[in-house]
């Protein structure tokens, strides 16, 4: 294939998408959650032992699962050509707005489960508020999700407690896991002028307000693990904005080449 | 995979429908809480349980198979302890 006719494919291939503030605010999430579950069914067949791996991957197709539902009604709200699968497969990186936490490579096992506790200690809190959004269905996502992210919250938690408080070897990389991905934590309580206005229209929450009881729940089971939170407050913005690290590139690259190599594939 | 010096652990499920906790099969785990997340997450995916019991391998009991012949041979020979010679009357319907 010429050089040409590659950047045509690629040229067709991304979507425009019609980023009003809720299918903006939709899409963020959806974004989250794909891509973390992404990360997570990296480890299909690489966890550290069978049982894992089966819980690494449910959590990832939760995640899936979550994404799927938030696309489909980004792509309703939209009310274009766009669907599900578009808004996954044909959008460039600049495009997706996921937290630049969840995009973090997976690490060691004690990165994977910090990335995981830190952001489902707040996917929790976030779903469970989302329940009363005024949007039905966002508030519908909401009510099934909460229930996978408090599991996710559980089974992250248990292993911070083990890893934290196991071997020497497991609390130093627990300890620089926390350490490497705490600046990554301010973006999840991020809110721009198009999500302030959904807040006062009740249609999403206010994500900062849940900060206090997030820092306290990290906190609890941080201290009981041994380990210790970072004292900096500077913290990492870019993913809500389209502004990511080198990662998601890469990410995306796997995630996307079915449809960017054989575009409308399906079976 | 290696699961080095990890217990093994037994899992029983009580189903939607049933009423006692069926041994399903076996994991490893570090300790019982993650015994019982780990039954979670690979014996009830598909929806197979309303409740979980983990319990150590090792607590089981079991009996001796080269002793097969003394522990269960001798019911064998005893039909007469099934139910089987009774006539069931119609109006009791399925027993």
């Amino acid at each position: 294939m010429t050089a040409a006719l590659m950047d045509e494919q690629m040229t067709v291939a991304n979507i425009e998408v019609t980023e009003t503030p809720l299918v903006l605010y939709t899409l963020r999430r959806a974004d989250d959650a794909l891509i973390l579950g992404h990360r997570l069914s990296e480890w299909c067949g690489h966890a550290p032992m069978l049982e894992e791996d089966m819980a690494l991957a449910n959590m990832g197709l939760d995640l899936l699962g979550q994404a799927r539902e938030l696309y489909s009604c980004a792509a309703k709200v939209e009310g274009k050509d766009n669907d599900e699968d578009k808004l996954a497969y044909l959008r460039d990186v600049r495009q997706y707005r996921n937290l630049l936490l969840v995009e973090h490579p997976n690490g060691d096992f004690a990165q994977t489960m910090v990335r995981q506790f830190l952001y489902a200690a707040f996917a929790d809190l976030y779903w469970r508020a989302m329940m009363k959004s005024t949007d039905s269905t966002l508030a519908a996502i909401a009510a099934k999700s909460e229930k996978e992210s408090a599991y996710h919250l559980r089974h992250s938690s248990e292993w911070i407690i083990r890893l934290g408080d196991g071997t020497e070897e497991s609390h130093a990389r627990a300890q620089s896991a926390i350490d490497h991905l705490w600046s990554y934590t301010g973006e999840m309580f991020e809110a721009d002028d198009g999500e302030r206005g959904l807040i006062e229209a009740g249609i999403a929450i206010d994500a900062a307000a849940l900060r206090p009881q997030w820092l306290k729940m990290v906190t609890g089971i941080v201290s009981e693990a041994t380990l210790v939170l970072p004292t900096s407050d500077w913290m990492q913005q870019g993913g809500r904005g389209g502004r990511h690290s080198e990662h998601l590139g890469h990410l995306l690259s796997e995630l996307q080449s079915m449809q960017r190599t054989f575009p409308g594939a399906a079976w | 995979m290696a699961t080095p010096n990890v217990p093994l652990w037994e899992v029983f499920i009580r189903s939607r429908n049933g009423l006692a906790h069926k041994h399903v099969g076996s994991l490893h785990a570090a300790d019982s809480t993650l015994a019982l997340q780990a039954a979670r997450d690979i014996y009830t995916r598909r929806g197979e349980g309303l409740s979980i019991w983990v319990v150590p391998s090792s607590a089981i009991i079991a009996s001796d198979p080269s002793e097969k012949g003394m522990m269960f041979e001798p019911a064998e020979s005893k039909i007469y302890r099934h139910p089987t010679f009774y006539e069931v009357p119609d109006e009791v319907g399925h027993m």
